[in-house]
């Protein structure tokens, strides 16, 4: 009888989750004369898939999508190396401040955007990088943000130490046990940390709203809000529009899922 | 700690680790420390790209005393915090114990609700406006087929914060809930199996074992809750731009505003310090507070 219960909470909480994409889906699906004449089908009476390529076509997405590609892909890259390296100091070696310095950045998480956003902008464009994509992939150099960087020190600290020592002996270098040893048995952390930076570069608004001015230079969530100006009357390619951007994390999503949750649990998140 | 007696291998070099964490070193100069000395400076300064000017403590001055929107903004952003927060930590915590249930189809139904959180924040925005729309939306259909009435959510300046907060409901199967799911599961059946063999019924399980066992991971995410709702952003930028009549000003909204569209630089440093300043308030009122309801496995923390 509970389980019965249970079961039904969980399908009308999914249904109650699921049904502002599946309408945004069928939205899409259909004619904009159909949409007017009665909007709220979950089901289109003649599903057309002709709002997308109309959706392609009316702006240069094509650009968008290889300009957010281009960004999402560096960063990721530059997290993942750079954060997994920086936690590996963190994790195995033992120095002078340490300490101090891990709880530091620690700390940095809970500092608001807002109090570091604007003497960054003047020094991007003190270096004339306005309007291009070095102030949103060049930070992601510098080990890519405290919360991956915890995410995967948690990881890499409990991994047997032996088996680092066993690399020693045998006369490997750190750089080859980091990669060798630490890398690959962190497959779970090392995953999450991938899906979260491309969410989070893929997602991101603000900073491509304040750094990229031209057109040919924009992403695709600029792209999408520049969209829904010029196009916002046209729900059924506005709707398309949006899911472009939606698919690929999905993509991602269901690709990582496997190792996903895995490391959201092996990394001490859950709290203890 | 007896490995600490005899010295292991990987922890000999000083230089090896302090090489390992530069890359983050020199980005939190360049990034973070260097840029909060620079902003805290700004803040005192009369700033427009062109010419800067001292002013001393006058942008802190003006935004307290002289400007009616700082407070708007603020008042907004902390009724919305007010109400996301916990219905938010309340939402995810329900879809988690939901989910730690033994029955069928626990992944497909754990992806279901986790679905929203991947949706991009500009396609969300776009996504709710239209079941918003007051007369062709999703939201009002189903208001008006059980009876309800029907509010013009988003040019209605009474009903726009409770739309915002709505919204922000979706997301409540996010990262969140997988924390908190990542709690549970970390919880050791023998506490229930003590509880039960005690007569405890399921909701004094609950209370006194569930809920104290899973306060630290609340607090984790009461915190961040906090300062995240401080900085909703995008969907106010992209869904009402700030309105009707400013209903919807958060304040990052008006941070940002100040910062790139008026370029008042100092000013926008001023109010970012200021947002600092709330949020250290409230994390360190969290953290006293925390010693009341939070309780640490095995004592101190």
């Amino acid at each position: 009888m509970r389980r019965v219960l249970v079961w039904c909470a969980l399908l009308a909480g999914a249904l109650l989750f699921t049904v502002p994409m599946l309408w945004t889906i069928a939205t899409a699906l259909r004619s904009q004369e159909e949409i007017a004449r009665d909007p709220g089908r979950l089901l289109p009476e003649a599903a057309t898939l002709a709002n997308f390529p109309a959706a392609w076509n009316a702006l240069p997405f094509p650009t968008f999508v290889a300009n957010t590609v281009f960004v999402t892909l560096v960063s990721t890259l530059a997290q993942i190396l750079t954060g997994s390296l920086v936690a590996y100091g963190f994790a195995r070696f033992q120095f002078r401040g340490r300490n101090t310095l891990f709880y530091t950045m620690l700390a940095t998480m809970m500092l608001p955007g807002q109090v570091t956003m604007i003497p960054v902008f003047l020094i991007w464009r003190e270096l004339g990088a306005i309007d291009t994509f070095a102030p949103l992939t060049v930070p992601a150099f510098f080990g890519g943000g405290a919360f991956s960087i915890f995410l995967l020190r948690q990881f890499f600290m409990s991994i047997p130490r032996e088996l680092d020592e066993a690399m020693l002996l045998d006369g490997a270098s750190y750089l080859r046990i980091w990669w060798r040893l630490i890398m690959p048995l962190s497959t779970p952390a090392v995953t999450t940390v991938v899906v979260f930076s491309f969410i989070g570069n893929w997602d991101n608004f603000e900073g491509p709203l304040i750094y990229l001015n031209s057109t040919e230079n924009y992403t695709v969530s600029i792209g999408l809000r520049m969209f829904q100006d010029s196009f916002g009357t046209n729900t059924g390619q506005l709707m398309a529009a949006s899911l472009i951007h939606i698919v690929p994390t999905i993509v991602l999503f269901f690709a990582a899922q496997r190792y996903f949750v895995k490391g959201v649990n092996l990394s001490g998140l859950g709290g203890r | 700690m007896a490995a600490r007696t005899r010295r292991r291998l990987t922890d000999r070099p000083d230089f090896w680790g302090f090489l390992f964490i530069t890359p983050w070193l020199i980005g939190f100069l360049l990034f973070t420390a260097g840029p909060m000395i620079s902003s805290l400076w700004l803040s005192f300064q009369k700033y427009n790209l062109a010419d800067s000017e001292w002013v001393g403590l006058e942008n802190y001055r003006r935004l307290l005393w002289h400007d009616p929107l700082f407070w708007t903004a603020l008042r907004n952003t902390l009724l919305y915090a007010l109400f996301s927060v916990p219905l938010g930590i309340v939402g995810s915590l329900a879809i988690a114990l939901l989910l730690n249930q033994k029955v069928r189809g626990i992944p497909v139904f754990r992806t279901l609700f986790y679905l929203p959180s991947l949706v991009p924040s500009v396609a969300s925005a776009i996504l709710w406006s239209w079941v918003f729309n007051a007369d062709y939306g999703l939201l009002n259909m189903g208001l008006s087929w059980v009876g309800l009435p029907t509010p013009q959510w988003l040019q209605d300046e009474r009903w726009t914060l409770p739309a915002f907060v709505l919204m922000s409901l979706w997301g409540v199967g996010g990262a969140r809930m997988i924390i908190f799911l990542a709690g549970l599961q970390g919880i050791s059946e023998t506490y229930y199996e003590a509880a039960r063999i005690d007569g405890a019924t399921n909701a004094q399980q609950f209370r006194h074992v569930t809920l104290p066992l899973l306060s630290p991971v609340m607090f984790f995410n009461l915190v961040l809750g906090v300062i995240g709702s401080f900085q909703v952003f995008t969907q106010a930028y992209v869904m009402t731009g700030g309105g009707p009549n400013n209903a919807s000003l958060f304040y990052a909204l008006y941070l940002f505003r100040n910062a790139f569209e008026y370029f008042k630089l100092g000013k926008a440093s001023a109010m970012a310090w200021i947002l600092f300043a709330i949020l250290l308030a409230l994390t360190l009122i969290q953290f006293k507070t925390s010693k009341r309801w939070v309780h640490y496995e095995g004592g101190d923390a």
